[in-house]
């Protein structure tokens, strides 16, 4: 369980992190959603200790992360990858995580293949590896401690379609045994596969947070007639709001019941009705991203 | 409601305890030699000063060729590098941002600056322990050689050279934690005895104060085991400008930072 209550972090006049609140419950999946720099690293520094916040408070496993008596063995941690001494193997570095947490050593071999490392690589030194050779080993490290409660940032970067569909298979496994998972990502198409809950942040505040169902609903339906200029008159005169989309299309906010009855009452051939399967979600991301990079450029 | 009562408190009394400061200590002391660069320093080390205490059997005037000259000689060579280590063990973390998992998995900062300092004194005490088996066999080799001699080692000068390598070493700490960065902290330690001894022989007033104030100058009497009063206070004002002031300074510093 992760709680966060109003973190806010400023940096002189700059709002990295405005008032953000979520809590990611046990048995789920959270993902952290947000364009480059939107204040996802901070907040989850924060969460771990390594930021003190200006406002606001965190708590893992109810207990605030500095208190946490040994965290390693509570939550797994992995906010930066290429954090590890590139001088060291990667057996190495986890054996030295295994002497604090107090794991047994056996452990750290068997993790290691788990992540995709075998023995012959586990012996080379992490200076050598690949971004997702670090990736893979940061994951083990997280999961050295048998932690409940994981908090991964852009734990995919680096790593090819196969790692990425190894990971989300390891993910899930780890929140349907019960586990707690927060991770963040600037990709909306690779959270949203896993994530049973998503919060969305833009410009350090949350933009939009709940269950994936309910965002990925609010998106309505999609639709297409042979007729795109008697479908939009339908849709108007049946009091439903529609946005006309440049295919010809329209996004109306109804179900697709609704949409088809009006269609039907006014003779029209659909070629195109669906649930519009997250396009809200995306567009609402989308617009957030092109917002970010004018501030930026601003 | 019960059952999640239940499961709550029962995962309260399993919470796994916090590692002792020895386990932290211990591991601190291995992170110094399981990186190449740590290995690279140790080995070197370890050239360094059995290759000055041969150069050592065979040159330099015969008559002070002995037990203590020997160790004294042996310890000024490991100070040379020794305190390198002890300044990579803290901005090695930051370098290589290890600070991420070393803070993430000991929240409590300094509980690792702590393990980081006993580590420093562990070290020290097994360097003065290979110091004096070199110096010993140097001896030995220079008694079988006909080159000198003399076995007299009091305890007094082994205490003192453990404090003068002690100092060195609490001081590369204390400029690596003031500092966070390796090759700055590494430079500057390297470069500010010899700064003072440039200006202290051409200014005549800091000469002086070198007296009070130069932590090269105020050591040396450790290792010639000519300790007074003076030598005390003098010792104890450096030590307190270059040790004691940058490592409360320095470990302000790491419990405040920011970890990014």
């Amino acid at each position: 369980m992760i709680v966060a209550d109003r973190l806010t972090k400023t940096y002189g006049a700059h709002k990295a992190v405005d008032d953000v609140s979520f809590r990611c419950e046990p048995g789920s999946v959270t993902g952290f959603l947000g364009p480059n720099g939107a204040g996802k690293s901070t907040t989850m520094r924060m969460i771990c200790g390594f930021t003190p916040p200006t406002h606001g408070t965190s708590t893992v496993n109810g207990l605030p992360y500095r208190d946490l008596p040994n965290p390693g063995r509570e939550v797994g941690v992995l906010l930066d990858a290429s954090a590890q001494h590139a001088g060291r193997t990667g057996f190495e570095t986890l054996a030295v995580s295994a002497r604090v947490l107090g794991v047994d050593r056996k452990r750290v071999l068997g993790l290691l293949d788990r992540v995709g490392l075998p023995p012959e690589a586990a012996k080379r030194r992490v200076g050598d590896y690949s971004l997702g050779m670090r990736q893979r080993l940061g994951l083990a490290h997280a999961l050295l401690g048998d932690p409940a409660v994981l908090i991964l940032d852009e734990p995919a970067n680096g790593l090819d379609p196969e790692g990425i569909f190894w990971m989300r298979g390891l993910l899930r496994e780890f929140a349907d045994r019960g586990g707690t998972v927060l991770l963040s990502s600037h990709l909306l198409r690779e959270v949203e596969v896993i994530a049973d809950h998503l919060v969305v942040i833009g410009r350090g505040r949350v933009v939009a947070q709940g269950s994936k169902a309910d965002l990925l609903s609010v998106a309505g339906v999609r639709v297409r007639a042979t007729s795109s200029a008697v479908l939009g008159t339908a849709l108007q005169s049946a009091g439903l709001s529609a946005t006309p989309a440049a295919d010809g299309s329209f996004s109306v906010d109804a179900d697709t019941e609704t949409v088809g009855r009006v269609a039907a009452a006014s003779g029209l051939i659909l070629t195109e009705l669906k649930a519009a399967d997250g396009n809200g979600l995306e567009e609402m991301f989308l617009q957030l991203t092109a917002a970010h990079h004018e501030g930026v450029a601003a | 409601m019960t059952t999640i009562a239940e499961q709550v408190s029962t995962h309260q009394r399993n919470v796994p305890a916090a590692p002792s400061l020895g386990r932290l200590t211990l591991v601190e002391l291995r992170k110094m030699s399981d990186t190449r660069a740590g290995r690279w320093l140790l080995a070197s080390i370890a050239l360094v000063v059995v290759g000055l205490v041969t150069v050592r059997v065979f040159a330099g005037p015969s008559d002070t060729r002995n037990a203590e000259q020997f160790l004294a000689f042996a310890t000024g060579g490991v100070s040379l590098l020794l305190p390198v280590l002890g300044i990579l063990s803290v901005t090695s973390e930051w370098g290589q941002k290890t600070v991420l998992t070393t803070f993430a998995l000991v929240p409590r900062r300094s509980r690792v600056i702590t393990a980081k300092l006993l580590a420093a004194v562990a070290i020290t005490v097994m360097s003065v322990a290979v110091t004096i088996v070199v110096a010993l066999a140097g001896n030995l080799a220079a008694e079988l050689l006909n080159r000198g001699g003399g076995w007299n080692l009091g305890l007094d000068t082994i205490l003192y050279a453990f404090l003068f390598q002690l100092l060195n070493m609490l001081l590369g700490i204390a400029f690596g934690a003031l500092l966070l960065a390796s090759g700055l902290a590494i430079v500057l330690y390297f470069i500010i005895p010899t700064v003072w001894s440039v200006i202290g022989g051409t200014v005549a007033v800091l000469k002086d104060a070198a007296g009070w104030l130069d932590l090269s100058t105020t050591t040396a009497p450790l290792l010639t085991t000519s300790m007074g009063g003076d030598e005390w206070a003098r010792l104890g004002v450096s030590a307190a400008l270059w040790v004691l002031l940058p490592l409360t300074a320095g470990l302000i510093r790491v419990l405040r930072t920011e970890i990014k």
